[in-house]
């Protein structure tokens, strides 16, 4: 029983081994060549699911099945729970980690199972159910801790395992953040009359709404500098307090996330060589979004939303784009906003139109979700 | 038209939960949004739900909903006339 | 050993009864938790139209917390922590059972929208204008290590002056909230022992 305190708030947290499962491809160089390449994962569907066609961003499962047959024979898997292995796999590999009970294991997922509901299996839908699978693959030693904070899920939960290992509960941690495309969150942002007729356009005039995606993504947090591919320098998960499906009109909640974030980091506005956001190309997000970021002074900073390449996966989102943001920091690659035409933001802001070579020392990652939820973290190269 | 608005309003206040209000609350021509029953943009997706469920109305454009949905009165010309079932 | 943090005040809601601070201050003979936690709201006088549009778990985490913050002064820097074991899949069943009908296909947004746990946080948020840290987490059972560790870090690192701590399950009629106020005023001492035995109760 730990009850005794140890701050150490200035202690290192790095980011370490990482992988992404997109419908791009099941490794973080395959998928950052293709998006260098301008590839979008988004297409045309027609099936049971929606009463009329729609566009989301798929993985193809016979695919997924023959990559996962490299790393185990079982097959009563469900598609989200291969997704997650295959995430994890390369990472667990890397890590060196001892997977003691000082190991934390953090899943990050909005709807999880929720397809076990289509045949009553209310077990299987529960994301601890999820977590315990997961964890029983790897032989993860601690308690798993999921986070369900709606589209913020994914980014969160890589602050939530910073500040863990931080406040000494645990040495590591392994995170991994998984969603999938379902008639269920289909058919509800459908009802939300926030979907997309055509590939989503974050930040252009002509945006309609939202592309859904799936996608799985995990990430080793270690204190060891040689393993580091990025520092956590701050975060901030700050509620609006103001609507639970709108985003509040000033942008208070992730003004004042990004706020946190950058204090913790101490590092001023200016440095940030670019925004990793959210950009759901809904006309409430993005509009929010730019206020948000000119009330911090970060008009000017190069931005893009990847929900172009990948659209809105969810849960996983925010970690999927932060293993991206930090390839290409580490890279000195900025990426194309992709589906980025006409400015459609009454604030200005500077949306990549073009990828570009820089010189990148910091990048902000942001998100926002229902509830009014924000996460902002700040990630700094390790020098 | 008399029917059609007291129906209306038994519907708007059971899909929309509005507790302790009863159709005598609602006058034909007071605003539905803004002040009074004080509803929000998912009440206003509800009610276009509530158009497609009872009356085969299908509104695609929920800024459709914004002149349609002004008060009873504007709610129950638009089912009249547009009402599948 | 020992700790600077402290539970300022707690609540529990289960079978019936509200007890707040070990003291029994409601309870009703109400079957279904709709009917319950009606009566509740009538009893404690609150006035809050939103509260009758809100899913279950929702209701459950506006009472207790309600009922812990409306007297406390300088609340504005309070974070939520909040957890549970089944999430919001009250809501998805019911949810999906909207759209598993083809002939009777009408997605609700109003449903779907609760279809994510952590939207009670922004109801709370709402409700008491907490523009502050806030975090919903999934586990098997009451995590008592975890939420102390948490709710040290949040005010240790200054992210939160206060933590509104709730555990909030609720699937069907069975639910069981125990919420609670760690700040660095109150009588009990904020550890993971005295969180066991408060839950326990």
């Amino acid at each position: 029983m730990e009850t005794k305190k140890r701050i150490a708030v200035s202690e290192k947290i790095y980011t370490g081994p990482a992988n992404i499962i997109t419908p791009l491809g099941f490794s973080t160089d395959g998928n950052f060549n293709k998006l260098l390449s301008g590839e979008s994962a988004i297409s045309r569907h027609e099936n049971s699911w929606m009463p009329h066609p729609y566009f989301a961003s798929v993985i193809d499962e016979v695919l997924l099945d023959k990559a996962f047959a490299d790393v185990s024979a079982d097959a009563n898997f469900t598609k989200l729970e291969k997704m997650m292995i295959l995430a994890l796999q390369p990472a667990v590999a890397q890590s060196g980690s001892g997977l003691n009970k000082k190991t934390a294991f953090i899943l990050s997922t909005t709807k999880g199972n929720i397809t076990a509901l289509e045949q009553h299996d209310v077990e299987k839908a529960t994301l601890h159910q999820l977590a315990k699978t997961i964890a029983g693959f790897f032989k993860f030693q601690s308690e798993p801790i999921v986070i369900s904070n709606a589209c913020v899920s994914g980014i969160m939960a890589m602050s939530v395992a910073k500040r863990l290992m931080q406040s000494g509960m645990y040495d590591d941690a392994f995170v991994v953040a998984g969603d999938l495309v379902s008639e269920f969150v289909l058919s509800g942002f459908n009802s939300f009359q926030a979907m997309s007729d055509a590939p989503c356009k974050p930040y252009s005039k002509n945006r309609t709404g939202v592309t859904l995606g799936e996608a799985a993504a995990a990430v080793y947090l270690t204190k060891e500098k040689t393993k580091a591919s990025a520092e956590i320098l701050g975060d901030g998960s700050i509620n609006d307090a103001n609507h639970i499906s709108g985003p509040s009109r000033t942008g208070e909640g992730l003004f004042l996330s990004v706020e946190s974030a950058l204090k913790e980091a101490n590092i001023s506005s200016e440095k940030i060589g670019f925004i990793s956001a959210h950009g759901t190309a809904t006309p409430f997000n993005d509009e929010m979004e730019a206020i948000a970021f000119n009330r911090l002074s970060l008009g000017q900073i190069p931005l893009h939303s990847l929900k172009g390449y990948y659209g809105h996966t969810l849960g996983a989102s925010g970690l999927l784009e932060a293993v991206i943001g930090i390839e290409a920091m580490n890279r000195g690659k900025l990426i194309a906003s992709a589906g980025f035409d006409e400015i459609g933001v009454s604030e200005n802001i500077n949306v990549i139109a073009q990828n570009a070579d820089a010189d990148i020392d910091y990048f902000l990652k942001t998100a926002s979700g229902f509830g009014g939820c924000n996460t902002a973290v700040v990630f700094g190269k390790v020098i | 038209m008399e029917a059609l608005k007291q129906e209306l309003k038994e519907k708007i206040i059971a899909v929309l939960n509005l507790e302790d209000i009863t159709p005598a609350d609602i006058a034909n021509d007071a605003p539905l949004f803004g002040e009074g029953l004080s509803l929000d943009s998912i009440d206003a997706l509800e009610l276009i739900v509530l158009l497609d469920k009872d009356y085969g109305i299908k509104l695609t454009d929920p800024k459709e909903g914004k002149a349609i949905f002004q008060s009873i009165d504007t709610m129950a010309d638009y089912v009249t006339t547009h009402r599948t079932k | 050993m020992g700790t600077s943090l402290y539970i300022e005040n707690y609540c529990i809601i289960e079978s019936g009864k509200i007890l707040l601070d070990g003291v029994e201050v409601f309870s009703s003979d109400a079957d279904s938790f709709a009917d319950f936690s009606k009566e509740a709201l009538r009893h404690f006088t609150i006035q809050y139209p939103k509260f009758f549009k809100m899913d279950h778990l929702s209701k459950l985490a506006f009472l207790g917390s309600e009922l812990l913050l409306k007297d406390l002064s300088g609340k504005e820097n309070t974070a939520l922590l909040f957890a549970n074991a089944s999430s919001s899949l009250d809501t998805d069943i019911n949810y999906q059972s909207s759209i598993s009908d083809k002939e009777n296909y009408f997605p609700s947004p109003a449903v779907f929208v609760y279809t994510l746990p952590n939207i009670c946080l922004g109801e709370i948020s709402i409700r008491h204008q907490l523009k502050t840290e806030n975090s919903f987490f999934i586990f098997g059972a009451f995590n008592p290590e975890f939420m102390f560790g948490y709710a040290e870090n949040l005010i240790q690192t200054q992210k939160a002056q206060r933590v509104l701590c709730g555990w909030t399950e609720l699937l069907g009629d069975e639910y069981k909230a125990f919420l609670y106020v760690v700040s660095k005023d109150g009588k009990i001492a904020h550890t993971i022992e005295n969180l066991k035995a408060l839950y326990e109760n």
